[in-house]
């Protein structure tokens, strides 16, 4: 007998089911008010008016979008490859669900004296799930792009090959300061560890700026306060993982006319999408999780109390949603050679740097006095943090230059190059 | 549960890696073949490993120096098989028996 | 009772496994072939959760299927190589058939034999905890966690070096 035989048999299965079935519908739903909620903010930032006809303010335009892919006619190319072109969208889609599972999006509640914590599953290795879960999502890009049978998907599929590990890397390397400074690799214990105020900090303790002090108490303890720069790491890299704009090469219209996607149509197509969608959420509840606190919040009432820690987990995670559709409508495509270039050079180095900041500013050595300790953490957190800013504000020169591209030498002038540059 | 059930399952899927590598011309299948062999040791450290217990856990640690291994001879072998298709434009490997050509 | 869940669940994910290892090695489509070793990687992840490593079987996700097949794949669709409908076996097969069934029966025999009445007691583990893995790979075995980094790193250049061409020469 074990857990999982213990699991199977007892009544907590029926909470699990309960639990899965509940965040799937909710995702859903939350995918359905997020495309409306992008059409809107993007028809709002252009000037446009944007799904006004389906419901109050168009919130069902969705729906009705939905029912139109789902009686569409789907439409398989000659070449494609049967089995391969039919998994795809699902491979596409299902990563980003499980992906929800080790995120906690509330307290917990006591039913009929079972106590039902507010998370799928709180797996002890949460973070880790949550990135495995992530590098699975890429089979659906790389497999469509093959199984379509035809160029740009194919070149659309290797594309985003490339940026999807190369940016995995960089949004791994952003937890781990986390998970070093937590202890634990489970969700629910860094949401844990966030709880409360940033307390009592004894700078002005006693003179005329108590004041000052007593404002701590009010600052959350997030982790956005010390681990800043992991954040950005995380973001920057999480929004490549969900391949949208300004990140979004590989379905980039313009050039390979939709990428990966291109032959899709239907029911497929609109699984790709759903994908998507709830990788951003999953994404924005992330970073919720686990530099804002999660379901943190700064009152929680005697009314309904466990709604509302899911009240405040639903504005912080909307509220990076709005983040997400911010960007789209702001910034313009990176350059194929300039996200690798960001990916390579610039994240995966500035993350493994972090990781060793934060390594050395929570190690506590025995037989150091604390203020020396204090002044040596200070100096090198100080030297490295100018280095990561000087890196970053230099860039790479070549970058900056203006590429005309050259017409392609003859094999014979290669040759020749070879030679004179050898000799 | 019996431990011989994984240790069965693990000498199954090595087997079928053997043949794998013994039948294949294609150089990525044959890489392909040569990780479900290091998959099937994985299995039978981790079952070692869950069957001593709390004395176990070197067992693991061993599973996860194997699938970095794995990883880097992946890297390593495609750059390999890459090189001899730019070469060759082939990727058999029963062609690929002389040093030079 | 439990144990029946248990042995269900084993033997399901044992004919998985076996069903997409052999299709593995006789599928005539490499990335059908590559699709079916995910298969059967997630069915060793499995085995791993079953078996109470869960920070092993998230590892092999994450790096097996995660990093490494999809690096296969990208190298297939990289190199342009014939993928379908060509026959990639060598007359070597009958051969092979034959060394791998006897090595299976021997293996399996030997194993059978020698480990008979051996269980892996499930009760009240709550599973090995991460804790205790990081504690030995940093204590015990730190050198040879070194060396596999260095060997990482050793792997890294090196597939680099091999696999660029030497166009930074033409330019000079």
């Amino acid at each position: 007998m074990g857990a999982i035989a213990d699991f199977l048999g007892g009544p907590d299965v029926v909470i699990a089911i309960v639990k899965v079935v509940v965040a799937f519908a909710a995702l859903l739903v939350a995918t359905l008010l997020t495309i409306w909620f992008e059409r809107k903010v993007i028809a709002d930032m252009q000037a446009r008016i944007g799904p006004n006809r389906w419901g109050p303010f168009g919130v069902l335009q969705t729906v009705a979008d939905g029912i139109k892919l789902f009686f569409k006619e789907d439409v398989r190319p000659r070449y494609a490859d049967r089995w391969t072109y039919g998994l795809a969208p699902v491979m596409a889609a299902v990563p980003s669900f499980l992906a929800f599972a080790v995120i906690p999006f509330g307290d917990h509640v006591t039913v009929g004296g079972e106590r039902v914590d507010f998370i799928v599953s709180d797996l002890n290795i949460g973070v880790l799930f949550f990135l495995a879960a992530g590098s699975i999502g890429v089979y659906g890009v790389v497999l469509a792009g093959w199984a379509s049978g035809s160029k740009y998907p194919l070149l659309g599929g290797i594309r985003s090959s490339a940026q999807l590990i190369s940016y995995e890397i960089a949004l791994g390397l952003s937890l781990v300061p986390i998970v070093l400074v937590t202890n634990s690799l489970s969700t629910v214990d860094i949401v844990a560890a966030q709880a409360g105020s940033v307390g009592n900090v004894d700078l002005f303790d006693g003179t005329f700026l108590q004041g000052v002090s007593e404002l701590f108490e009010v600052i959350p303890n997030w982790y956005i306060w010390s681990q800043w720069p992991a954040f950005l790491l995380f973001m920057i890299a999480g929004i490549a993982e969900t391949n949208r704009a300004p990140f979004d090469l590989p379905e980039a219209e313009t050039e390979l006319i939709a990428g990966f996607h291109t032959e899709y149509s239907g029911i497929r197509f609109a699984l790709f999408f759903l994908g998507e969608y709830i990788h951003v959420v999953v994404i924005s509840a992330m970073a919720v999780t686990l530099f804002f606190g999660g379901w943190n919040g700064p009152i929680v009432d005697e009314f309904l109390p466990w709604i509302w820690p899911v009240g405040w987990f639903l504005v912080k995670t909307i509220a990076f949603v709005y983040l997400f559709i911010w960007l789209r409508a702001t910034l313009p495509r990176l350059r194929y050679d300039r996200l690798m270039w960001l990916g390579w050079k610039r994240l995966i180095p500035a993350s493994l740097l972090w990781i060793m900041v934060t390594a050395v500013v929570n190690v506590n050595p025995e037989g150091v006095d604390e203020q020396t300790l204090r002044s040596i953490r200070l100096a090198v957190f100080g030297a490295l943090f100018l280095l990561v800013l000087f890196v970053v504000a230099k860039g790479d020169p070549r970058l900056k230059q203006v590429v005309t591209p050259e017409r392609p030498r003859s094999r014979r002038a290669q040759k020749q190059g070879v030679k004179s540059g050898s000799s | 549960m019996p431990v011989a059930y994984f240790l069965v399952l693990s000498a199954l899927l090595f087997s079928i890696g053997v043949y794998g590598v013994l039948a294949r011309q294609h150089a990525v299948l044959v890489l392909l073949s040569v990780e479900l062999m290091l998959n099937a040791a994985n299995i039978n450290l981790v079952a070692f490993s869950a069957m001593l217990g709390e004395a176990g856990v070197p067992g693991q640690v061993f599973a996860l120096f194997v699938i970095a291994v794995a990883a880097a001879e992946v890297g390593v072998g495609l750059a390999i098989v890459i090189l001899i298709y730019r070469n060759r434009r082939s990727v058999d490997i029963d062609e690929m028996s002389l040093m030079k050509w | 009772m439990a144990d029946t869940y248990l042995q269900v669940i084993f033997w399901a994910f044992f004919a998985l496994m076996a069903i997409a290892g052999i299709r593995v090695v006789t599928t005539r489509n490499v990335i059908h072939a590559a699709l079916y070793l995910v298969a059967t990687l997630l069915g060793a992840a499995s085995m791993y959760v079953l078996l109470y490593a869960e920070f092993v079987a998230w590892v092999q996700v994450l790096v097996y299927v995660g990093a490494v097949v999809v690096l296969m794949l990208f190298g297939l669709m990289l190199t342009r190589a014939p993928i379908g409908s060509a026959n990639f076996d060598n007359n070597q097969r009958l051969v092979g058939a034959v060394c791998a069934g006897l090595l299976f029966a021997v293996t399996s025999f030997i194993m059978v034999g020698a480990f008979e009445g051996q269980e892996i007691d499930f009760t009240g583990t709550e599973g090995t905890k991460v804790q205790s893995i990081g504690e030995a790979i940093f204590s015990i075995y730190v050198l040879p966690f070194e060396i596999v980094s260095v060997l990482l790193l050793a792997a890294l250049v090196g597939a680099v070096v091999i696999s660029r061409r030497d166009e930074g020469r033409v330019d000079s």
